[in-house]
């Protein structure tokens, strides 16, 4: 599954003239949260495809964006998580395209049996939809940090895990994912983050896109800022002379193994980064991988076995869990010094 | 194959694939003609039938829950035989009513209507619960007949409500029936979906209690208790149906009044007995779950055949 963007570089203002002043920028149009970006997204995709129904549990503001235009393809199970994705699974079973719209801590962990047996287990085109993922919600504390999704998730069989880069990235995973046969969870965030990509480019579900060649050693990361991180440390390093490979690890389930064995084998050493714990996401599962099939040494960059019970904002709590350019960096080097 | 499992010569063997057209012979809502088409009498005998079928695969390795298959029993009987608008030789018909079997434990019950309807060979009952089989203790999705598979409680009635409003918005004129135990009903879940089912309104969507008054510790009221059990359907914006779920006119009847005139949800509590019609395991909280050895299940059919002499 492959998007395209309805919009290429050219077309947008500054390459056109003014012919298309009136259109946005792509800061503009990219450089707000990447759940704005997938409502937009999918209301254009529910306007010529009327299978589609966005299912709300009260998030907010779908209200408006779909009860005004699209009533009909818009319903409100309310604070209820399990229900929500029964319903999405019963709604999905008769020929519909639900996409399940709930915080990701509340999908992974309070509505896991029914993501398991309803919507995984019948292989159901059910289209999780979670925001506030990793350590997004911030100051909201704990209850709304969700940094085990991936863990729990990424162990079901037939759903497909999908953690955009930036508010681009993710217009590419709804478009892309929108004929999807099976469930998806796909995983945002909540505010604004940096944007990753400048311009269009070919997003597959499933295959990692290189950011940034290199021999030395190979950074993986997954998710908006542990994506844009790496890339500052791959800058760093190269400055110090190490050339460090950085992919974008956008697809956790189906795993792009190809990549990662590649990786393991040109480069000798990976360090995985996401704002997830260290346990059973991104790195755990690069791990499985090359453990198997071509051992290298890995050092995962995530968050440590522990609750953040402090008040502070996403970038602090990040810093608090060691997540940063430095420390990517600095495991990179050591991977790349180290003998093969 | 066990011959334990094929229909005695003692029972009135039904049809197996009944007719698609046949008129039901109670007043039904306009274009609400069931698939099936079992009068009376013949009911008594299907339903007669499917505790003895329940029985027998009682007796296989793992046993089965008896008691909430008997209680359901009756139940199921009315349902696949007069009410659910089914195609057995096409599972996936567009304009099928829809069954989710919420309370899954009960699945020999289910297997045994599966059965007599067609959707399954009555010589593949035999294979219940043995390695292989796809006849599991809770159904399995790719069993003909199963919409969902189901045994973790509290999962049905979303599932039906989802359905529901699918059904809706596609424009179809099918319906979801959705069985639950009453202790299931103390799954917060279940009351999750019966808020947003009363509040959007489906009257597409038919929920029945089996109303045993067992669970596995025990009566339901001395665990966590669900009484006034119709006042809190109705609070939630459900029409309410309180029926003798042992007395097959009374739930045809009751079926046959659906869907309800203000738009609401409709559920059916079905008043039942636990183990109903093998005095062994009539209102005993035992007969939740058992494996039947030769003598047991000789003592039990003997029971189930006098009761039905009466």
């Amino acid at each position: 599954m492959t998007a395209t963007m309805p919009e290429t570089a050219a077309q947008l203002p500054g390459a056109a003239g003014a012919a298309q002043a009136a259109e946005p920028t792509w800061q503009e149009r990219y450089g707000v949260a990447a759940r704005e970006v997938y409502r937009r997204t999918l209301l254009e995709l529910a306007r010529t495809d009327p299978r589609i129904i966005c299912v709300d549990s009260d998030m907010g503001g779908l209200e408006t964006l779909f009860g005004e235009e699209l009533p009909s393809q818009y319903v409100n199970v309310g604070i209820a998580e399990a229900n929500l994705m029964g319903v999405s699974a019963g709604l999905a079973a008769t020929g519909l395209l639900p996409y399940a719209n709930t915080l990701s801590g509340f999908a992974a962990a309070r509505a896991c049996e029914q993501v398991k047996i309803d919507v995984a287990g019948n292989n159901l085109p059910v289209r999780i939809v979670a925001t506030h993922a990793g350590l997004s919600a911030g100051h909201y504390g704990p209850t709304h940090h969700a940094v085990e999704d991936l863990a729990i998730l990424r162990t079901l069989p037939n759903l497909t895990v999908v953690v955009p880069a930036d508010a681009v990235e993710t217009e590419y995973a709804v478009r892309a994912t929108a004929d999807l046969p099976g469930p998806l969870f796909l995983r945002l965030g909540r505010a604004a983050t940096p944007l990753v990509h400048e311009e269009p480019y070919e997003f597959t579900v499933g295959k990692a896109r290189e950011l940034r060649a290199g021999t030395d050693v190979t950074i993986v990361a997954t998710g908006p800022y542990p994506v844009s991180m790496a890339l500052e440390a791959a800058r760093e390093l190269a400055a110090r002379g190490v050339s460090a490979r950085v992919l974008n690890m956008h697809t956790i389930k189906p795993l792009d193994r190809e990549a990662v064995l590649a990786a393991a084998r040109e480069t000798g050493g990976i360090v995985t980064v996401e704002d997830h714990l260290v346990a059973g996401g991104l790195g755990a599962a690069v791990c499985e991988v090359v453990t198997q099939e071509a051992p290298c040494r890995v050092h995962r960059i995530g968050v440590p076995d522990r609750f953040f019970d402090h008040v502070a904002d996403e970038r602090q709590l990040l810093e608090l869990a060691g997540i940063n350019p430095a420390e990517i960096a600095a495991a990179a080097a050591r991977l790349a010094a180290a003998p093969r | 194959m066990s011959t334990l499992l094929e229909p005695p010569a003692t029972t009135a063997a039904p049809t197996v694939a009944a007719p698609t057209t046949a008129a039901p012979t109670t007043a039904a809502p306009a274009g609400a003609a069931p698939a099936g088409a079992a009068g009376p009498a013949d009911l008594a005998d299907l339903a007669h039938e499917v505790r003895e079928l329940v029985l027998r695969m009682g007796t296989t390795a793992h046993g089965t829950h008896v008691g909430g298959s008997l209680s359901a029993a009756d139940v199921l009987t009315v349902l696949y035989h007069e009410v659910l608008r089914l195609r057995p030789e096409q599972p996936d018909w567009a304009d099928r009513d829809w069954f989710v079997l919420s309370k899954g434990h009960a699945s020999a019950a289910l297997y045994a209507v599966l059965a007599q309807r067609g959707f399954i060979d009555r010589t593949e009952l035999a294979t219940y619960g043995a390695p292989g089989s796809r006849l599991a203790g809770h159904p399995l999705r790719r069993l003909p007949g199963v919409e969902f598979p189901t045994g973790s409680l509290g999962h049905g009635l979303s599932l039906a409500s989802g359905v529901a409003l699918g059904l809706r918005r596609t424009g179809r004129p099918g319906r979801a029936f959705a069985l639950l135990g009453d202790g299931e009903l103390q799954e917060g879940s279940v009351w999750e979906a019966a808020m947003n089912a009363g509040h959007h309104g489906l009257d597409n969507l038919v929920a029945v209690v089996d109303r045993n008054g067992l669970q596995i510790s025990g009566s339901t009221e001395e665990c966590v208790s669900l009484e006034p059990l119709g006042d809190r359907w109705r609070s939630f914006g459900w029409a309410v149906a309180e029926v003798d779920g042992h007395d097959l006119g009374a739930l045809r009847e009751v079926f046959a009044a659906l869907p309800d005139s203000a738009g609401r949800p409709t559920v059916v509590l079905a008043r039942t007995v636990k183990g109903r019609g093998v005095p062994l395991f009539e209102g005993k909280k035992k007969s939740h779950s058992v494996q039947l050895t030769p003598r047991l299940f000789q003592r039990a059919l003997t029971g189930l055949n006098a009761r039905r002499a009466r």
